[in-house]
């Protein structure tokens, strides 16, 4: 009885072809943008310029990507690349740190504001980068911290997400492995370090690719901060080869950076996508 | 809520939130409240001195015909983002779904896009439709149709809702494939049984289970078209023709940055901070209502 009703839910026959025909074109709508691009990687100038460009890949892939990777537009792509990396490390790996400090703290103190500590947090929640951009980079200018890596780390780290994320975690740690901690004569600090830490690993593994994703595709930030061409990040950089005025833009270096610039976040994404996943789910539950 | 078994003391735990605290307070708090500050004054054009309006940058905001159109046009905007990202990436869903074998190969190839950054998507979608090489603007006008997007402030819409939905696709899709694959296999079944066919099943059953997922998408859609999709229009259109793509955010931008008129980015800054806490309440709200979920 069972296996007939499957039968009539999971598709067979030419019904399950024809999904997978319907599943192969939504897949293949969707890369081509991407697929484009490789191709225009791969060609010469000529050959964009005088539409329609070719379909499938050229010979040029080489001449393209060493063009991007050590001359550029404005600057290496290399370096931009380098700037990405520390960006997006910093502030995954920033972040990580102070959340899990704060949340340690409310979670196994009572101590005077507390409360007060947790709603000023949770404010923080509510308000993304772009909304305050013009004070916020006021305060960066005074530090002297545009064109550093301080500066865009340090503005982007200043939301508490990853904070309420551990707190939820904290919660869910039986409370026998405190009280034996206590018992034992443990300090807080070793009970956080031998044991918190350690039981957090998966959530921190989850962050991590949230969080470097997130610091990888910020735009707004660091075109602001970063007039300095060599501290531009790639992603805001790709913007900047572009010609003003009339100048045809040279496409095949500029599409060979937009595929580097999305090669890191990728690979981050389809080998880590079981964590990444739940990273998603968790972060915004 | 809380924790029985705590620790003693109060100077460690304070040291331990130290971090976070300042930074907060410097890069967040302090600058928040600037924001709140400069909307209520206009600043001469040297930034030496500013005059008290008290709320006359809102008032000219509200009264200002471009900031009433760029209000239209988030609303338009982020209204067509949120349906085409969500639509396609439910029907691939369903789709996936149906697969007993594969579905993890279709999985780990449509979560690709949702890590190219929006401002890179923007780049990809402009090559294909840029009038001088595109590819795509190029066939149009094989067919007799003259695509321009730097004229067509329709077309220009159209481009920057295309490049910003693209990647939440796969977002979308990971949710609701997550959530269909929730739904309990006994009631499919048995609703096969009593012969409803697969998409009498899928509008009657499946999807009013799916309304709780569905609802937490919208709103992060719609959030995500609010504030995310600052690097799409600026590759794509820069806020233009006359201003048709001009989004609240960008407009903070142009006018703050561009425009050097403090006094009303700020005010802008503070409006966008209302509507970001109301949709907040609604996702928070959304979220209590989840717990028997």
């Amino acid at each position: 009885m069972a296996h007939e009703v499957h039968g009539m839910v999971e598709k067979r026959g030419a019904g399950l072809w024809l999904t997978h025909v319907f599943m192969i074109f939504g897949v293949l709508v969707i890369f081509f943008p991407i697929w484009l691009a490789f191709v225009a990687s791969t060609v010469s100038q000529p050959e964009i310029v005088s539409p329609p460009m070719p379909i499938w890949p050229g010979d040029r892939f080489w001449e393209n990507y060493k063009a991007a990777l050590f001359s550029g537009v404005n600057v290496p792509v290399a370096t931009m690349l380098l700037n990405s990396l520390v960006m997006a490390v910093g502030i995954a790996v920033g972040k990580i740190i102070i959340s899990l400090l704060s949340a340690f703290a409310i979670v196994y103190f009572r101590f005077p504001g507390r409360i007060t500590f947790f709603w000023l947090i949770f404010l923080t929640l509510m308000l993304p980068v772009e909304v305050r951009i013009v004070p916020t980079f006021e305060v960066v200018a005074g530090f002297g911290m545009l064109n550093s890596y301080y500066g865009l780390i340090f503005p982007l780290i200043a939301s508490a997400t990853a904070t309420f994320l551990f707190r939820q975690f904290f919660l869910t740690i039986p409370d026998e492995l405190a009280e034996a901690a206590r018992v034992d004569g443990a300090s807080p600090m070793r009970f956080f370090i031998d044991i918190v830490v350690p039981m957090s690993r998966t959530n921190i593994a989850a962050l991590f690719v949230i969080l470097f994703i997130f610091g990888w595709n910020q735009y707004l930030w660091p075109l602001l901060i970063t007039t300095d061409p060599e501290m531009n990040t790639i992603v805001m950089g790709i913007k900047q080869m572009f010609p003003s005025g009339d100048d045809v833009a040279e496409w095949p270096v500029i599409m060979a950076t937009s595929i580097l610039a999305m090669i890191p976040p990728v690979i981050v994404v389809v080998s880590m996508q079981r964590l990444f996943v739940r990273g998603l789910v968790d972060s915004e539950k | 809520m809380d924790k029985r078994v705590t620790f003693r003391g109060w100077i460690l735990p304070l040291l331990l939130i130290a971090p976070q605290v300042l930074i907060s307070a410097v890069f967040f708090f302090y600058p928040a409240t600037q924001a709140i500050w400069q909307s209520l004054f206009i600043p001469d054009p040297f930034g030496l001195s500013a005059q008290f309006v008290g709320f006359g940058n809102f008032e000219f905001l509200l009264g200002d015909k471009f900031y009433r159109a760029s209000f239209l046009t988030t609303a338009v905007f982020s209204i067509l983002v949120t349906l085409c990202s969500m639509v396609p990436a439910l029907f691939l869903a369903v789709l996936a779904d149906r697969l007993i074998k594969g579905s993890g190969v279709y999985r780990t190839l449509l979560i690709w896009p949702y890590a190219v950054a929006p401002a890179v998507a923007g780049v990809l979608w402009l090559f294909m439709f840029n009038t001088r090489v595109g590819v795509v603007s190029w066939y149009l006008g094989q067919l007799g149709y003259d695509w321009n997007h730097v004229l067509n402030g329709g077309e220009a819409m159209g481009l920057v809702v295309v490049a910003s939905a693209w990647g939440r696709i796969s977002y979308n899709f990971l949710f609701f494939f997550a959530a269909l694959q929730s739904v309990p296999r006994s009631v499919i079944e048995a609703a096969a049984i009593d012969g409803a066919r697969f998409w009498r099943r899928f509008f009657t059953i499946v999807l009013p289970l799916l309304s709780p997922t569905t609802f937490f998408l919208l709103v992060v859609n719609i959030v995500y078209a609010f504030f995310e999709t600052f690097g799409v229009i600026h590759t794509i259109t820069a806020g233009g023709p006359q201003q048709t793509t001009t989004i609240l955010v960008y407009k903070v931008f142009s006018d703050g940055f561009v425009g050097q008129d403090l006094g009303s980015s700020s005010a802008q800054s503070v409006i966008l901070l209302i509507v970001v806490g109301l949709l907040t309440v609604v996702q928070f709200k959304y979220i209590e209502k989840r717990v028997h979920y």
